[in-house]
């Protein structure tokens, strides 16, 4: 998947996070997070897993996390790559 | 012998935060919700936080039903096809109207089951009625397919639909009656209104009061406070529970002396008595509701 | 007369090392003059601390009766920077977010060194990261009247805020502007402070009464502006939680207490500070009723819910350290079975009788607690310190039974962990940790697990706990440290049980 547009998905509730993508070379990811000594790491496997999922390769992805489970940060994380390559039609095995 | 299924907590499927700890209520059941919680420019991020919230083996653990869009809406199918394949036990189908619309949810849940690799029949449908022609149709949309598990009463929109408001309970009467008689015709499920006023316990529990002497099997609830008084208001007396205790008991020793028919106190006990004494216990021997 | 005065000029041995009486007023010149009544009241801080002879290097010491609220701290210490004072040790009995500006005065060397029961915000997070050269003391509240008896906190000035004393020095927290209910601290500081400086909003006719700081343990009195504003008091909740995850939590933890064996007629209770304890008391109110008990006392820190509850007239006696909020001010102040103590009387371990060596049952709060319930109330989970330990391991320890309450997972933190990060209150004095996710139970109180199982509570054990949470929320990588050591906790009878070491940067 391809990141066409600049966009973004979630919030900066308490358990939830916010994640901006952009389109850019190269693959960087920018985590910040109020737990950051305790989970910056699982944080950042989680979001390069679901990237590599979505074969995303390429693309600015930046993180503001509030203490979110893996699952929020999984959907979060997909829902802005989807926004952002707009695509309308999900394959579900990808997810 | 059935779980309980006195309190179905909505919990908005845009919502991370609750979606992350809505288990520590303890609900019988938990629904979340992809519709009327849901805005329109997040329907796609909460379709995706519902998907991969039901991975979480303590939901695994729950009844979860899953609140879609309608299927002729542009959100409906994709809503579908996340709760089907993220495991969601139960589908409500919004706003159902006829018959048809069970197959149709039926149809595409069937395929999605056979595309995931899902146990074909494993999610079930409850049908929510929300409108005059709904309660009309209600027997044919309880009985329209094997998958049906329950079907459940809208308040909000129907009484919009029957150009009234919500009341004292009157304006439900038929609506409610209705949707009780094609769930017991059907041996189905029926499922009560939410009640919105969350800082009215009274009022709050008169109605839970008239649903149970009805036959509801539970209510939908929008607020973790209200499952206790919902639990506690479900529960049988202990009056109740000790007659129960001896029913069941003359039940059983009649069984043991091969006997055919249950006698207490000289007089004849049928068997829907026996069943109802037995669903008494089983009700009183749920986790107890504390106040 | 010749004859007497004879009789004194002979060198008796009996008279050897007396002195000879001179003039009735030779010890007392204040007697003489106009400033026989109004000796103590002093025109402005600067004066008083210079009549106190309080010199670089010694300790001062406050009450934190007012919490967030408090303006005598930071204003006090602003006054003995501006006279240059260096090298202080600070002895306030707590500090709070408000005391952020102390960052400035550690800086400039003003204060060195630090004893107090917590800390919180700016100031918290600065002295967890080397703020101090030396580190800081993190005392209970018993203990630190225990240090102070001791000998090791030696109070050279006490500085303590009252909203209005008389002008000899009889002071109370329940009358005047700013009321902040019992001065149970400032007792203490009063009693063995070397120098006792009083901060007063209001200078009230003579005699104050009831006087918690008495005129003969006052040395100066100044009056002020403002001593603190008791509308920041305010603790946990004033009004019952709403939130439904504290109220699931309040209401197993009164089941806890119906259940534990202690429910009976004259028990005795303590509720910490914090939602979900404060909320307890609302859900025992029904239980006490249908069990028709009443309790003998409640100790405390106390909340308008322990109020509620008194003047139901299903608590019998209020034994208050400490008003957390209005209403506990007020009805100190209204009700003769509503009394003051000092810290001394509530926690001290070696005073010879702690109010909290008789109590039945207390909900106490915490940060985490691990698999042998040892508990933490001072450092977050990124190793910084953020709370305090107050009265915590003091009524662990003397009370029947200890409850902890809290949520599981906080965000994404486990409450539950494998290790504490900072040992405050040993695992051997709790009984049971209450959970929104289930009731764990001391091993060491096997009837009192049995009795919860049996009445049906959703008990697990603390593993299961544990597992649970981690399964939730990942398992947290371990916080990194240094080797310097940034506190010294120290346990109620002066012993060290653990430190606070810097945390990585």
């Amino acid at each position: 998947m391809e990141i066409k547009k600049e966009a973004m998905c979630g919030t900066l509730e308490s358990n939830d996070l916010l994640v901006k993508v952009a389109p850019r070379a190269g693959l960087e990811i920018v985590i910040s997070s109020e737990v950051l000594r305790q989970f910056g790491a699982r944080i950042r496997e989680v979001v390069e897993e679901t990237l590599k999922h979505m074969d995303v390769s390429q693309g600015q992805v930046v993180i503001e996390d509030k203490g979110a489970l893996d699952c929020a940060i999984r959907a979060r994380v997909q829902g802005a790559v989807l926004r952002g390559c707009e695509c309308e039609e999900l394959d579900w095995r990808i997810l | 012998m059935k779980k309980p299924r006195r309190s179905m907590l909505f919990i908005p499927g845009s919502n991370a935060a609750m979606l992350s700890t809505a288990f520590v209520y303890r609900p019988d059941s938990i629904l979340f919700d992809l519709e009327d919680a849901v805005a329109l420019r997040e329907k796609d991020s909460a379709r995706l936080l519902v998907f991969h919230a039901l991975q979480l083996p303590v939901y695994k653990e729950m009844e979860i039903v899953v609140r879609i869009n309608p299927l002729d809406s542009p959100f409906g199918l994709k809503d579908l096809e996340a709760a089907v394949r993220g495991g969601a036990a139960i589908i409500r189908l919004p706003k159902t109207e006829r018959a048809s619309d069970m197959l149709d949810l039926e149809r595409e849940v069937g395929r999605i089951e056979r595309e995931c690799g899902r146990e074909p029949g494993s999610t079930r449908l409850m049908a929510a009625i929300e409108s005059a022609s709904g309660i009309v149709n209600a027997l044919a949309i309880a009985t329209a397919s094997p998958r049906m598990d329950s079907i459940a009463l809208a308040g909000f929109d129907y009484v919009v639909d029957m150009q009234t408001q919500r009341g004292d309970g009157i304006e439900l009467f038929y609506a409610r009656c209705a949707v009780l008689h094609a769930a017991r015709a059907a041996r189905i499920d029926a499922f009560d209104v939410v009640f919105s006023d969350v800082n009215d316990d009274e009022g709050f529990l008169k109605e839970v009061q008239l649903i149970k002497r009805l036959g509801f099997n539970g209510k939908s609830l929008i607020n973790p406070r209200q499952i206790e008084l919902l639990h506690t208001a479900f529960e049988p007396t202990e009056e109740e529970v000790l007659k129960a205790e001896r029913i069941v008991e003359a039940a059983e020793k009649a069984e043991r002396e091969g006997l055919g028919v249950v006698s207490l106190n000289g007089r004849m006990v049928d068997a829907p008595v026996v069943r109802n004494a037995r669903r008494i216990l089983q009700l009183a021997g749920s986790p107890p509701a504390r106040t | 007369m010749n004859d007497n005065k004879r009789a004194l000029h002979l060198q008796d041995q009996c008279l050897e090392g007396l002195e000879r009486f001179q003039d009735f007023t030779a010890h007392t010149p204040y007697l003489k003059g106009p400033e026989k009544l109004t000796r103590k009241l002093v025109d402005s801080l600067e004066e008083a601390v210079r009549r106190s002879g309080l010199r670089d290097g010694q300790t001062i010491s406050f009450h934190h009766a007012f919490r967030e609220g408090d303006k005598t701290i930071n204003y006090v210490v602003d006054v003995l920077a501006r006279m240059g004072f260096k090298n202080l040790t600070l002895a306030s009995s707590s500090l709070l977010s408000c005391n952020a500006p102390l960052i400035e005065h550690i800086k400039a060397g003003v204060i060195a060194k630090i004893y107090t029961s917590g800390m919180r915000g700016s100031l918290a997070r600065a002295i967890s990261n080397g703020l101090l050269e030396q580190p800081i003391h993190i005392h209970s509240h018993g203990g630190r009247v225990h240090l102070i008896k001791s000998g090791e906190l030696k109070l050279d000035v006490a500085f303590l805020g009252v909203p209005a004393c008389d002008a000899f020095g009889n002071a109370n927290g329940v009358r005047g502007r700013s009321r902040c209910g019992s001065l149970g601290y400032a007792m203490v500081d009063a009693q063995f402070a070397r120098n006792v400086i009083l901060l007063t909003e209001e200078i009230v006719p003579f005699p104050n009464s009831p006087a918690s700081i008495s005129q003969d343990q006052v040395d100066w009195i100044v009056q002020v502006e403002q001593v603190g504003d008791p509308s920041k008091i305010s603790v946990g909740a004033a009004r019952v939680t709403k939130n439904p995850r504290e109220l699931l939590i309040a209401r197993l933890a009164a089941d806890v207490i119906e259940h534990s064996g202690y429910f009976e007629q004259g028990f005795s209770l303590q509720t910490g500070s914090g939602g979900a304890a404060t909320a307890a008391t609302r859900f025992l109110e029904k239980r006490m009723r249908r069990k028709g008990i009443t309790a003998s006392f409640a100790l405390g820190g106390i909340t308008g819910g322990i109020v509620d509850l008194f003047k139901k007239g299903l608590i019998e006696k209020v034994v208050d350290t400490q008003s957390f909020d209005a209403d506990a001010a007020e009805s100190l102040a209204q009700s003769p079975n509503h009394i003051e103590i000092s810290t001394n009387e509530y926690a001290n371990p070696s005073s010879k009788g702690a109010y909290c060596d008789r109590l039945d049952v207390v909900i106490l709060s915490a940060l985490e607690v691990d698999l042998d319930f040892n508990v933490n109330v001072v450092t977050g989970s990124d190793g910084l310190m953020m709370g305090a330990s107050g009265g915590h391991s003091d009524v662990a320890a003397a009370a029947n039974l200890s409850i902890v309450v809290g949520p599981l997972i906080r965000g994404r933190i486990p409450t539950v962990v494998k290790r504490v990060t900072t040992l405050v209150t040993p695992g051997a004095c709790i009984g049971v940790l209450v959970t929104d996710h289930g009731i764990a139970v001391n091993p060491n109180r096997p009837e009192l697990e049995a009795r919860l199982r049996a009445a049906g509570l959703p008990v697990m054990t603390i593993q299961e706990l544990y597992e649970r949470a981690i399964s939730i929320t990942g398992e947290p990588a371990p916080i990194e440290f240094l080797d310097r050591i940034v506190g010294i906790i120290r346990y109620r009878d002066g012993s060290v049980i653990d430190v606070v070491r810097q945390v990585k940067p």
